[in-house]
């Protein structure tokens, strides 16, 4: 019988049905993967799972039995946990605390506090499912990876039976990943259900047991991970089959240098990612790829480069000319597509067009009025260039989906004369066929010759299109075997790659 | 018996410092729990009327216990001033700061309070009760701690147990925790099945009655009368000191008490024919300017958290169910 059922669930929100008569189940003892683009419906179906959505139509059973969530309290008390991507802990309090927090059962529910009571229980789990964390740290202090061991240990100390992860390799290295899929063995070796959410398809086959597709909202298939091949996965997933974007490479790349950074310092305002004495060259026409676990002053890097942060010291030069500034590095031909995408790739609340139109308007519009039909005009050619799906030119940024946010910032990055390119994660969180657009646009762009750095955290993006590999950690740069994935894996924790 | 001058101002300064201890105490019950509370004055002044009220009309058996119910009144009229304020911010999801500006100017001199004290003709009347020391005058007398530690009135012991209490309940509580997570991390505590609502209206209505006893204060036992807008912007020291205090009890304890004594410290240098000259107009305008800097140093990017801010304060909290 299967430990968590899903019949015929249907949840609809205003103008969307997010799920449409879905039926899943999970049996004890295995990690059930479900797989899915970007608005398939996972995280939709999993928040039903876990009592923060209430379904609209169909029933939930848990051994056979019904149960009605009606918020997340019910559904941790009847055993089912989620691991959501952003951590729902609290960065003050230590980790014990954490664990007190809303405990019930367990030796924290006395209306005294006693987080003595709970630190030992919290070092027996921990070293049991290998989750090593100091129950006295506060949560602020942790990297991002103790937290997710953090909020695991949560959902056993809460002793959960159904435990949902969401994306959660999401921040972790390939090292901390491949120790994320051992502990999830030794949890469902135990009898109880893990239930993986990805979009990643080697990842689902190196975990799961069984993997669950879903696309726009329904079930496409369940089938045996064992039977299935990544490529299978992926057309069930998207519903065609995907052109593979990678790189052909044409040897050592010739040409100019169009960025060039030297010694670059700047602060963070974590001592940490502070910049340190950064060195850095990207020649027309190569993608260099910029490795790393966020955090590690990648941000710090991509945003002195462009300009938005004052250096400490160092030197940028774009195509040449020494660069300091938003507008010299605009003017001098860099083009940058930030990390956070809604806030500073966009202005949010402004149309499409003028989203477009934000870095070009000074070179042909007339002083302080805005030539509103032209601006329409290039937009309409951006949407059309780009594939954006939007409304129209009107259509306000924030209207959009991930996806099409990137479209807009790449059509007004790629509008003038472009040198080089800085391309700060710019397929986190898209869905497949987004990151393949983007992918196929900084190919595009690096064959125009332009010289681009890609700074990412998705090492299979990094290999489908990077020239050459730099890893980022605690601030300094270190070159990386273009093609050692071990090795950048090393690096990328701070290791040392040269044997 | 004649104290020496750092005494009396001691002395003075806790008894000044009184109200500012209620209405900080208030103030950051509601903001551990991630609300800000602009109205601390607006609620103080409807407190400081209505507990005068109440003294003054309500008749009861004996002195003290229409002293009493002149407490229980003015808390009550403090958390129905401050159920306004948690209506439009919690369940509404309205601004915090416009919302708690539009309370402090509803309520206050030139609004509720107001009326309510020329309506009922409550101005120019000493209160026909007022709270006295508290322990007999013998006691009074003794050297230092007499008129600092026993010359106070029962209302200065109250503030004491408070402390007590809010700081024993914050550190060590289970529902201290769950508040501190609702003020941390209201999502956390959701998750949960921590009530971030239900936590928000409780603490941001008790906050209401600290303020309104902490108005009553002013008319029942420091200048026991009504006179119109009587809290003369302590209120906002109120708010200032949370910050001051770094969110702690303990701490809001000694700043009340620092910016009680720069209160007296003009009056008592009056009393005792020292006359400043113009420097008097500082020694008035200290407390304030002192908020003021407080509030520029605390308000600096990123100080707040660092000093111990509660981090979802002055933000709503919705799931994000649609």
């Amino acid at each position: 019988m299967a430990t968590i059922e899903l019949r015929g669930i249907t949840k609809r929100f205003p103008g969307v049905v997010a799920n449409d008569s879905v039926d899943f189940a999970a049996t004890a003892g295995e990690v059930h993967a479900l797989l899915g683009e970007n608005g398939a419906g996972k995280s939709t179906l999993s928040h039903i799972m876990s009592g923060l959505y209430r379904p609209d139509e169909g029933e939930i059973y848990l051994d056979g039995e019904p149960v009605s969530f009606h918020s997340p309290r019910d559904a941790i008390d009847a055993g089912v946990c989620m691991v959501h991507q952003h951590f729902r802990l609290v960065d003050r309090f230590t980790v014990a605390e954490n664990l007190i927090l809303g405990d019930r059962r367990g030796a924290g529910r006395s209306f005294q506090l006693r987080p003595g009571a709970v630190v030992d229980q919290v070092r027996k789990l921990g070293e049991r499912y290998r989750l090593p964390v100091d129950p006295r740290a506060r949560v602020w202090q942790l990297s991002v990876g103790e937290r997710q061991r953090v909020e695991i240990l949560k959902a056993l100390y809460e002793e959960a039976r159904v435990l949902i992860l969401d994306e959660p390799t999401a921040v972790l290295t390939p090292d901390e990943s491949s120790t994320l899929f051992e502990t999830l063995r030794e949890i469902v070796a135990e009898g109880r259900t893990v239930i993986f959410i990805s979009h990643k398809m080697n990842e689902v086959k190196a975990v799961s047991d069984h993997v669950t597709i879903m696309r726009a909202g329904r079930v496409v298939e369940t089938v045996k991970t064992a039977d299935a091949d990544a490529k299978q996965l992926a057309a069930l997933m998207v519903g065609r089959t995907l052109e593979t974007v990678q790189r052909t490479r044409t040897g050592t790349v010739e040409g100019d240098v169009v960025l060039s950074v030297d010694g670059l310092s700047a602060e963070s305002h974590r001592a940490t990612t502070s910049l340190k004495d950064v060195d850095l060259s990207v020649h027309a026409g190569e993608i260099v790829a910029i490795a790393g676990v966020a955090g590690n002053g990648q941000l710090e890097l991509a945003e002195s480069i462009a300009g938005l942060r004052r250096r400490t010291a160092g030197t940028v030069r774009i195509g040449g000319r020494a660069v300091d500034g938003v507008r010299a590095a605009h003017d001098a031909g860099l083009g940058y597509v930030p990390e956070d995408r809604l806030g500073t790739g966009v202005a949010p609340n402004l149309s499409l067009a003028m989203n477009i139109e934000l870095k070009s308007y000074r070179e042909d519009q007339l002083g302080p009025f805005l030539r509103m039909g032209r601006m329409r005009e290039r937009a309409e050619a951006a949407i059309e260039r780009y594939e954006i799906k939007a409304p129209g030119p009107h259509a306000e940024a924030d209207t959009l989906s991930g996806g099409n946010i990137q479209k807009v910032v790449l059509a007004r990055e790629f509008a003038g004369k472009l040198k080089a390119l800085i391309a700060a994660s710019p397929t986190r969180g898209l869905d497949v066929s987004a990151v393949e657009t983007v992918h196929k646009h900084l190919l595009d762009a690096a064959d125009r010759g332009v010289g681009v750095l890609l700074i990412s955290e998705d090492l299979d993006e990094i290999l489908a299109l990077a020239d050459r590999v730099l890893v980022m950690y605690e601030g300094r740069l270190t070159e990386a075997p273009r093609d050692d994935v071990a090795a950048i894996g090393v690096l990328m924790a701070g290791g040392d790659a040269t044997p | 018996m004649n104290h020496s001058l750092l005494v009396v101002l001691i002395a003075s300064g806790v008894a000044y410092g009184t109200p500012l201890l209620f209405a900080s105490l208030g103030e950051l019950l509601a903001e551990r729990s991630g609300v800000l509370n602009l109205g601390v004055e607006g609620m103080m002044l409807v407190g400081a009327v209505m507990g005068f009220w109440s003294v003054q009309r309500v008749h009861v058996g004996s002195a003290a216990l229409s002293l009493i119910l002149g407490l229980i009144v003015a808390a009550f009229s403090g958390a129905t001033m401050a159920a306004i304020h948690a209506f439009l911010v919690i369940t509404l999801r309205a601004n915090q700061i416009v919302s708690g500006l539009a309370l402090t100017i509803f309520a206050g001199a030139v609004g509720l309070s107001s009326y309510i004290g020329s309506d009922l003709n409550l101005a120019d009347n000493p209160s026909s009760h007022t709270f006295q020391p508290f322990f007999p005058n013998a006691m009074q007398k003794w050297p230092v701690v007499g008129p600092i530690v026993f010359g106070q009135t029962a209302l200065v012991y109250l503030s004491w147990l408070c402390v007590i209490a809010i700081a024993y309940y914050l550190t060590r509580t289970r529902p201290g925790l769950n508040v501190r997570a609702v003020g941390e991390a209201p999502g956390a505590a959701d998750a949960m099945g921590i009530s971030v609502v239900k936590y928000r209206y409780v603490h941001t209505l008790v906050g209401g009655a600290f303020a309104g006893v902490a108005g009553a204060t002013f008319t029942l036992a420091l200048t026991p009368q009504w006179v119109n807008g009587i809290t003369g912007g302590a209120g906002w020291i109120a708010i200032a000191l949370v910050i001051f205090a770094f969110w702690r009890p303990e701490l809001c304890l000694v700043g009340a008490y620092f910016f009680g004594a720069l209160q007296a410290l003009a009056p008592e240098l009056q009393a005792r024919n020292i006359s400043l000259g113009p420097t008097e107009l500082w020694t008035n305008a200290l407390p304030y300017g002192a908020t003021v800097v407080v509030l520029v140093l605390v308000s600096w990017r990123g100080a707040a958290r660092r000093l111990g801010a509660p981090s979802a304060l002055g933000t709503a909290y919705a799931r994000e169910e649609a």
